[in-house]
């Protein structure tokens, strides 16, 4: 691989980490414990550090470094993380990510102004460097050691043992001894470069006399060093056994936890364990037993769900957040391990490659068919309809490989509301529903921008202030909420708020005032508020930095059309706003449905087809009684101002969008058949009802139907029934 | 090494002496276990070890695993000065300490080196 590659590999790999340094970063402005994230965060700047080292991008590596001091103290305990702390952070975080923005554009060296940027950033870290708060608590132990008797060469055990000092374990490999190495020799080192205030022997491995080979090595040794040395000169010490033998330190001040986690790794048994680091000073006895019914108590808790949790809880066994931590941390390493171990990266361009062919498979293999039939042979029939299912397998597959969980570009909302609640000094939250609905890639990539404004929006005129609210009766913390779901055939995704809602009235004499609406005309609801989706409307009174300018809400509505969508919105005054977004599922393949209209052959997607019936009208009439409720139709064969006369036997197909139902007049069913859609060309684009074409198995080009606009077209006149929601896609 | 027979019955003294090192770790091994097999009470006495290394110091660990184990009294008896350097880098005297406090078994009085 190239040193491009791998670069790009590097730009590819920080952002990642970015993402998941942000998403920590507002984890914590939620969860009450922190060490998860902060794990998270630390993991992060680390993990860029060292391989920004590794290309030698020294103002990468410069700037990280800071921010890595800074995370170390927070990790140890030293720091807190209050709202500056994680606001400094998260500011932090997007100077590397320009930092690496620069580097994939090739400025990183020379963009001084960048470099300038950073330096306030870096300013206020050392400042939290420089203000420390007081170590920890651990100073002056009571000696726990009961068997010395010689004070010797090692130091006083009754004094500053404990927490203040490094702690190394050691398990030191079989083959050590016959490697030609000493552990002594190793443990006299330490004494060099620090005193050794506390050393247990670890002689648990020790198989028996009998069975033992005494040129094998068994012996462990936990160890607590004073030293001024930083981590990596005790590492050195055991660089030559670094491969065989089991080293870990702790640093000074380290907290219970870790010591627990450090207990965890050991392979001895914990109460072991638990007792020689009591008689190495690392823990008081008193310590040492919280911690470990903290931790089984944790364990249950997983074990046995929240109810134990609470109980625990209850009795104040368990602090709430350690139980919730142990829960959270071991489903997101569950989450973390499928998609580490599941996925891959593929790209794009060569997806779009497979499905096009896949597209030429699937009209090929429909001709294929097609001329099977018309031979009449029953065997290549046969054969041919069983290869019609596998390239509909395939097709199904595909596409599905274009699919992607909205639930990332919802995620990356918190970050929105995060900064815009704090920019307006509202205190809004964010709550996500539908974060496992699926749909096509481009789609998702292009919808971000539209949702973006309309949270916006609807944090900055929907949610009141905190004043209003309260007068309302409202709760304090406003809620803008974002939902996905499929219903028939499209995806539909709301953003709504809890805020005042539309003022219908001043909508209505706002658009009076600019001529869209005549002064005494009647509107219902719906058709007011969805005024707003005019150009140039507004009717925010302050124009802030976010919205108010009136250029948002109809660029919204023409990115959406731009995708074969619609946007639609409901309110109501007081109580909140529901903007929806519906889009079609995907833009390459469907599966369709043929009609016929003369000599002229129309493809209706099957995910809009409710059912056929005969056709019957009341005479003259637009509608028919279907079970006993109207069902209004569309004569296509008029609607489209085609030539000819209908045949005797027409049919009506019953379509369905957005909770109303519609027939279509045609002349014949000629069955299902999977449409690769083909773009009509700039020519067309402005047909309205007329989606795309498709070619036949017999090279006959047959036009798709954009219901959505045959109903607009048809108007109001549609009747409407409501729909349960389907909550899963068919794939 | 050489041992010195003095009451069956009784504790008997082992006189471990010269190097105590991965060289004759193996043949140390094997002494010390049949001694381990022959004897209710043994007691090491470590005046004449003139180098002890860490095999040196684990087999010393085994055998006091091995004697409690099988209820054998094991105790130390005088320690060169190099057993007793070793032993103060590694902590250890605490670990044979307890196990002489609990060894069973009348001790040998009388002539030791």
């Amino acid at each position: 691989m190239s040193l491009d590659d791998t670069r790009h590999l590097f730009i590819l790999e920080s952002r990642e980490l970015l993402e998941s340094m942000e998403e920590a970063l507002l984890a914590l402005t939620r969860a009450e414990d922190a060490s998860e994230p902060v794990n998270a965060i630390f993991r992060a700047a680390h993990t860029i550090k060292g391989s920004a080292g590794l290309f030698g991008l020294d103002r990468i590596v410069a700037f990280t470094h800071v921010v890595e001091s800074v995370l170390d103290e927070v990790r140890a305990g030293r720091l807190v993380t209050d709202s500056a702390m994680i606001g400094l952070l998260l500011a932090c975080g997007d100077h590397i990510g320009a930092l690496v923005d620069a580097l994939e554009q090739g400025s990183l060296d020379s963009d001084d102004a960048l470099h300038a940027s950073g330096a306030p950033l870096v300013a206020q870290l050392q400042t939290c460097l420089g203000h420390e708060l007081p170590a920890a608590p651990g100073s002056a132990r009571p000696a726990t050691q009961t068997s010395v008797k010689e004070a010797g060469s090692v130091a006083n055990a009754g004094s500053r043992a404990g927490r203040d000092a490094w702690h190394i374990s050691l398990r030191f490999g079989r083959d050590v001894l016959r490697h030609g190495m000493d552990p002594l020799s190793f443990i006299h080192y330490l004494k060099t470069i620090g005193t050794v205030v506390a050393i247990e022997t670890v002689p648990d491995a020790l198989p028996g006399l009998a069975e033992m080979d005494a040129e094998s090595c068994y012996l462990g040794f936990e160890i607590e060093l004073q030293t001024t040395a930083d981590k990596q000169a005790i590492e050195s010490v055991f660089e030559f056994v670094q491969d065989d033998c089991l080293v870990r330190i702790l640093p000074p001040n380290s907290r219970v936890a870790e010591y627990i986690q450090l207990i965890e790794t050991l392979p001895e048994q914990t109460p072991r364990l638990g007792e020689i680091l009591v008689r190495c000073g690392t823990l008081t006895a008193r310590e040492l037993e919280e911690a470990l019914n903290i931790q089984t108590a944790a364990e249950a808790g997983l074990q046995a769900g929240t109810a134990i949790g609470g109980i625990l809880v209850e009795q104040g066994v368990v602090q709430p957040e350690v139980v919730e931590a142990a829960l959270v941390k071991q489903q997101s390493m569950r989450e973390a391990k499928t998609q580490e171990t599941r996925s891959i990266r593929v790209d794009a361009d060569k997806l779009d490659r497979l499905i096009n062919l896949v597209g030429e498979l699937i009209i090929a293999a429909a001709s294929t068919d097609l001329e099977a039939r018309r031979a009449r042979v029953p065997v290549l029939q046969e054969r041919t309809s069983t290869l019609t299912g596998l390239v509909e397998s395939v097709r199904d597959s595909a596409l599905q490989l274009r699919m992607v969980k909205i639930g990332a570009t919802f995620s990356r909302f918190q970050r929105v509301v995060h900064d815009v609640s704090q920019e307006i000094g509202k205190d809004i939250a964010l709550e996500l529903q539908g974060e496992d609905t699926e749909l096509d890639k481009t789609i998702v990539e292009r919808i971000a921008d539209p949702l973006t404004h309309l949270v916006r929006n609807a944090m900055d005129h929907g949610i009141e202030t905190a004043e209003i609210r309260a007068a309302q009766g409202k709760p304090a913390r406003g809620r803008v909420g974002l939902n996905a779901f499929h219903e028939s055939g499209s995806i539909v995704i709301e953003v709504s708020d809890d805020g005042g809602g539309l003022k219908r009235d001043r909508i209505l004499a706002k658009a009076i005032e600019r001529g869209l609406v005549d002064a005494g005309a009647v509107l219902s609801d719906n058709e007011i508020y969805n005024l707003i989706f005019e150009p140039g409307f507004s009717t925010a009174e302050q124009v802030t930095n976010l919205s108010g300018r009136g250029v948002g809400m109809d660029v919204v509505k023409r990115n959406i059309t731009a995708l074969r969508g619609s946007v639609d919105v409901r309110s109501q005054e007081g109580v909140g706003t529901t903007v929806s977004i519906r889009l079609p599922l995907t833009l390459a393949i469907i599966d369709g449905f043929l009609v016929s209209l003369g000599d002229s052959i129309f493809v209706v997607p099957l995910d809009t087809i409710d059912e056929c019936i005969d056709m019957s009208a009341e005479s003259g009439q637009d509608y028919t009684n279907l079970r006993g409720t109207v069902l209004p139709f569309l004569r296509l064969r008029e609607h489209f101002g085609m030539d000819g006369t209908s045949t005797t036997r027409q049919n009506i197909v019953i379509v369905k969008h957005a909770g109303q139902r519609m027939g279509l007049v045609v002349d014949a069913l000629l069955g299902e058949f999977q449409t690769v859609i083909k773009p009509l060309g700039r020519m067309f684009s402005h047909i309205k009802c007329i989606s795309g074409s498709t070619i036949l198995g017999s090279g006959e080009v047959a036009l798709i139907l954009d219901v959505a606009a045959l109903f607009h077209q048809a108007g109001n006149t549609a009747a409407r029934t409501s729909e349960p929601r389907e909550t899963a896609l068919a794939a | 090494m050489h041992t010195t027979e003095s009451n069956p019955s009784e504790q008997h003294l082992l006189m471990l002496s010269g190097e105590m090192t991965i060289y004759r770790a193996t043949e140390m091994a094997q002494e010390l276990n049949s001694a381990l097999m022959q004897h209710r009470a043994l007691r090491l006495d470590l005046s004449g070890v003139s180098e002890l290394d860490t095999a040196g110091v684990q087999l010393l660990l085994q055998v006091q695993r091995d004697a409690s184990a099988r209820g054998i009294g094991l105790c130390l008896g005088e320690l060169s000065q190099a057993v007793q350097d070793v032993f103060d880098c590694l902590n250890l005297s605490g670990h044979f300490s307890a196990a002489t406090a609990t060894a069973a078994g009348p001790t040998q009085t009388g002539a030791l080196a």
